[in-house]
């Protein structure tokens, strides 16, 4: 089975985010930077389902040029194969990266073969635009299921689970698809380091992206207003818990 | 100017994210009037609830495809549906199933798509919209250019409120390749009745600071004797302490219980986005600089492996005397 995994290279923000004076950017000069969440949990799945049907597991950005930096993550954790289309902006727009993604799926399977499988992350974990994935599946005229926390490969078919208010719904997908991938679906593996000394060998092909921006475009960053609280002591160490009791049973927690 | 609301239901029972799609569509419509859009025969049964909150006309949709939900086959439908009555904007509900709808249709129709709106300026070309980013947690103010304007609308942003519409009920048709059955929902699973992290009134949040699985004990033990949930952060699951299913945050689950415990919690952007519609928030740590202390309603500085154990004494002592 190949899989392709589509990931994005995203700042890893502490306790707050700080924008950049211009307001166009996350101000990243103090943070450092990681697949976001969900894709992480895209490239285990994609090198797990490779571990137990063969073939082969390729991983995707666009973004800037130290995203080799995640492809090589994702590398060291077992991927074969990486693909990087630079862009020298900090981000497209949706339109624009779904159209160069696709065209880059279009030139990858015409080479190699066709993916069974491409995943996305259920959104990105700074832009969270929602439709990447959505917009690639369409164009490549195959079937899309976001949100999805469980893959089973039963031949030519994906049984893919997804978690709704309710409960969970299955779903019975014919490759080749397109799933969006959401946190939880697995616990993403740590790099070896022989996993790690490998993925440096590994060679990044780099394509140019092409495609047209779209119709939504970014005017500026700006900060959600702070929730203020002043924060009421309740006290030190163990001789607090009857400040707290007293709490719980105000907010009439103490039944 | 008019606007077609994408009504959002799970086998004909309406998801409340709706009613506040409805107040963002009447704040843009003005007199055009808000346009509500069913899919399913099993959604007929709500076109009075949709007029209650401002739908002129109630447009709806059946076909064998739309028994359930598939979002091929409800992306292809909105996308007919836009073709069919041109409206200006279409809105959906900034959930799940909402975006990825409405991210189909946009695929479809080739058109943009705003997804998690907070703000909708109308008017001249182009629009200027007000969005979020990382959870909630930063905002972004963008233009839209398009011919048809397509919108989720982020949860809270927009108040949902009765407001009487004349909710005409008009049918619509559809064509849908059988295809799109590919990707329709198959089988549930219902979950066990009880009380979830979503819907728990108490929730004990454990952190970085509880410092292996078998440390949550005493925080499974006072969220038992006080009828609550446990939670934890991010850290937490990745060091495979705790299941997914107990994570708060951006990527794990929304909680809004009437007190939020978190303890040995930093407070990460990661975690504070999920944690942050708690009504109140007390903060165990050790250390009073942290992010979640600065930004609870209530603190306690200390080992939460010794305030914890003694919280749930008290409360045994006060229930026993």
């Amino acid at each position: 089975m190949n899989v392709l995994v589509c990931v994005k290279r995203v700042p890893a923000p502490g306790a707050r985010i700080s924008i950049t004076a211009d307001g166009q950017a996350v101000d990243t000069a103090y943070l450092a930077f990681t697949t976001s969440p969900h894709e992480e949990c895209a490239v285990e799945a994609a090198v797990q389902l490779v571990e137990q049907h063969g073939g082969e597991s390729t991983v995707l950005t666009l973004g800037p040029a130290e995203a080799d930096e995640q492809l090589r993550y994702a590398a060291s954790i077992g991927v074969n194969k990486a693909v990087l289309l630079p862009i020298d902006e900090v981000d497209w727009d949706p339109q624009r990266t779904s159209a160069a993604i696709t065209a880059a799926i279009r030139d990858l399977e015409s080479a190699n073969g066709p993916f069974d499988l491409v995943l996305f992350g259920n959104e990105s974990a700074d832009s969270g635009n929602f439709q990447v994935g959505v917009r690639v599946a369409h164009a490549l005229a195959r079937p899309m299921v976001n949100g999805i926390k469980g893959i089973e490969v039963e031949g030519g078919t994906i049984r893919a689970r997804r978690e709704s208010d309710a409960g969970v719904e299955v779903y019975l997908v014919p490759t080749p698809c397109v799933l969006g991938v959401k946190e939880g679906i697995n616990l993403p593996r740590y790099p070896t380091l022989k996993g790690r000394l490998a993925s440096k060998k590994v060679d990044v092909a780099q394509v140019s992206p092409v495609g047209e921006p779209g119709g939504q475009q970014m005017v500026t960053l700006l900060q959600a207003a702070e929730q203020v609280s002043q924060t009421v002591m309740l006290g030190n160490g163990p001789e607090a818990a009857p400040a707290v009791v007293d709490l719980l049973e105000e907010l009439g927690l103490l039944k | 100017m008019s606007v077609l609301v994408v009504v959002e239901h799970d086998r004909g029972a309406l998801s409340p994210a709706t009613l506040e799609a409805l107040a963002a569509a009447r704040t843009v419509a003005g007199e055009g009037g808000v346009h509500a859009l069913t899919l399913g025969a099993a959604a007929d049964g709500m076109a009075g609830e949709l007029a209650g909150h401002g739908a002129s006309v109630v447009h709806q949709v059946h076909h064998d495809l739309l028994s359930d939900y598939g979002p091929e086959a409800w992306g292809e439908a909105v996308a007919q549906a836009v073709r069919t009555l041109a409206p200006e904007a279409v809105v959906a509900c900034g959930t799940d199933r909402g975006t990825e709808v409405m991210a189909q249709a946009a695929a479809r129709l080739d058109l943009p798509m705003v997804a998690n709106c907070t703000e909708i300026g109308a008017g001249a070309e182009p629009w200027t919209i007000v969005r979020l980013r990382w959870g909630g947690s930063l905002l972004e103010q963008c233009t839209l250019q398009a011919s048809t304007k397509l919108l989720t609308v982020a949860h809270h942003a927009f108040e949902a409120a009765e407001a009487p519409g004349a909710g005409t009920v008009s049918s619509l048709v559809v064509d849908l390749d059988p295809a799109l059955g590919r990707t329709i929902v198959v089988d549930r699973v219902e979950r066990a009745a009880g009380v979830t992290l979503a819907t728990a009134p108490l929730v004990v949040g454990g952190g970085r600071g509880v410092g292996s699985a078998e440390a949550f004990a005493p925080l499974e033990e006072l969220a038992g004797v006080l009828g609550g949930v446990v939670g934890c952060s991010r850290a937490v699951t990745n060091n495979g302490w705790r299941n997914h299913t107990d994570q708060v945050g951006q990527t794990g689950t929304r909680i809004a219980p009437d007190l939020y415990m978190a303890c040995g919690i930093s407070g990460a952007i990661q975690h504070w986005v999920g944690a942050m519609a708690s009504k109140k928030i007390l903060a165990i740590n050790t250390d009073p600089e942290a992010n979640m202390v600065t930004k609870a309603d209530y603190a306690v500085i200390g080992d939460l492996h010794k305030v914890i154990p003694a919280i749930t004494e008290e409360i045994r002592r006060r229930r026993g005397a």
